[in-house]
């Protein structure tokens, strides 16, 4: 079993990149099944079904999505085998540009859009900085130096990832990415993040709701990067 | 001196999933080449092929080869070995920097030397009206001033030996400059247009209907006089549209 993990900031088109990429696998007789996690709601699981594909949708709800993603790995495995696929694809909901959820075993694609601005990748951290292939999307929406200058930026961020120019409305670009997951490794044992998720817990995360302060506790950091442990 | 190459364009399907008419086109280094057609009829697909150099994997499902082969991964996606420019029909910039730092950037990522930058700027400046400026934010320049510093950009930090362009026409910069400009010596030239005299300014050009390549018209002698005819009334439009610009009476007629 192969893991791809794609990550993305929201609208960039990981959904409409991996429709096409699913047909590309589809054509060499590969077999791929999608786990796609979302916050409160998603219909692209109706996307996915049309091609014919085992699909299970997972909503994070309270809990972090891209936590949850990551806590829920094995189940995502155990599943994809049962459904007999050779691929688990696994779409996050790319909200977070502080978590990375890509394991240290599975390929790590980064979608990321050239609307954005040539100073979008230097924002988007981990998620881009630690993926081994980037997609560039919608760069038809944008002159050729524009693409190149969003390359060159990409790699100054990430100097070893692989770049893939693809279209979501053409499919450009998926046969690129499908020939890429096919070389991917398998899965082989225990499986560690490539990055570490954001340090604090503090009164926040588990439910408080007043603002300011003093109603805080926990490892919090002010506004001038000072970074400090409060409480018992 | 740039090297001579010879591209390939192995015919693909139409709208409606029929073999296109003509199943293999050849261009050299030297020749500028037109595509005409009417809007929608996949003019701008076509050179988005090229562009990519589309192995059966785009939805013509045409194949480009460059010298009778598939171009290498490097060919097709570094900017330092890319063998295309490509001017496409954008109109604006979305990059929130100033003309100076982007075209930096750009030289960069071509390989080329960061003196060129201001090269570029004084050739925009050359294509339109108001001069664009290195400390301009990009996002502000007019449609004419983008264009102008696209078509720069791909003459001079691009100044790749295949150029593609799409609709040069568009955003009233002066067409036959920009188009020559872009030609520079020797290089293969691919033009999608819409303007008779730019389309006559060709050796050749494609036809394109319902997403495929119908045919493919030599120009002839007629059509080359004809252009010239054209050429003279072109330079009296752009006259009379500078002195009209400069807030002037026209008097004289042709």
């Amino acid at each position: 079993m192969k893991l791809v993990v794609i990550a993305g900031t929201p609208g960039a088109g990981k959904t409409s990149v991996l429709m096409h990429t699913v047909k590309s696998l589809q054509r060499e007789g590969i077999k791929p099944a999608v786990v796609k996690i979302d916050c409160l709601w998603t219909e692209d699981d109706a996307r996915f079904k049309r091609l014919g594909i085992p699909v299970v949708v997972g909503l994070a709800k309270d809990m972090c999505p891209d936590h949850y993603s990551i806590y829920n790995v094995d189940e995502m495995l155990a599943w994809a085998k049962s459904q007999e696929a050779d691929i688990l694809l696994n779409e996050t909901a790319g909200l977070c540009l502080r978590c990375a959820p890509y394991p240290d075993q599975c390929l790590a694609v980064c979608v990321i859009d050239v609307t954005t601005g040539p100073n979008a990748p230097l924002k988007v951290g981990p998620l881009l900085t630690t993926a081994d292939v980037a997609v560039i999307t919608k760069g038809d929406m944008v002159s050729q130096a524009e693409r190149e200058v969003f390359r060159e930026r990409i790699l100054e961020t990430n100097p070893k990832c692989r770049i893939v120019e693809a279209n979501g409305l053409s499919g450009k670009g998926a046969a690129e990415l499908a020939e890429l997951i096919r070389a991917a490794p398998e899965v082989t044992g225990d499986m560690v993040l490539r990055h570490n998720p954001p340090l604090a817990i503090c009164t926040l995360c588990t439910g408080e709701l007043r603002v300011s302060k003093e109603h805080h506790r926990g490892v919090l950091r002010h506004l001038d990067g000072f970074m400090e442990y409060t409480g018992e | 001196m740039t090297q001579a190459y010879q591209l390939t364009i192995l015919g693909g399907l139409d709208k409606d999933g029929q073999p296109e008419e003509i199943d293999q086109i050849d261009i050299f280094s030297g020749e500028i080449i037109g595509i005409v057609g009417p809007t929608g009829s996949g003019k701008s697909s076509f050179i988005g092929d090229i562009e990519q150099f589309a192995q059966g994997d785009t939805p013509s499902c045409r194949t480009v080869l460059i010298d009778g082969e598939l171009p290498g991964f490097e060919t097709r996606s570094d900017p330092r070995k890319k063998l295309i420019a490509q001017l496409s029909q954008n109109m604006h910039f979305l990059a929130d920097m100033t003309v100076e730092d982007f075209l930096r950037m750009h030289a960069k990522s071509r390989g080329k030397p960061v003196e060129e930058v201001q090269r570029v700027i004084e050739l925009a400046n050359t294509l339109t009206g108001e001069p664009a400026h290195p400390n301009h934010h990009l996002t502000i320049l007019s449609g004419g001033q983008s264009r102008a510093l696209m078509t720069a950009d791909i003459a001079v930090i691009s100044d790749s030996p295949i150029v593609l362009i799409d609709e040069i026409e568009n955003a009233g910069i002066k067409k036959k400059e920009a188009l020559e400009l872009l030609a520079g010596e020797g290089k293969m030239v691919i033009v999608v247009t819409h303007d008779p005299m730019l389309a006559l300014m060709t050796s050749r050009r494609i036809v394109m209907k319902n997403g495929g390549v119908r045919k493919v018209i030599d120009t002839s002698k007629e059509e080359r006089r004809v252009c010239e005819d054209l050429s003279r009334v072109d330079d009296w439009l752009m006259n009379l549209r500078e002195t009209i610009r400069r807030g002037e009476v026209v008097e004289a007629a042709l």
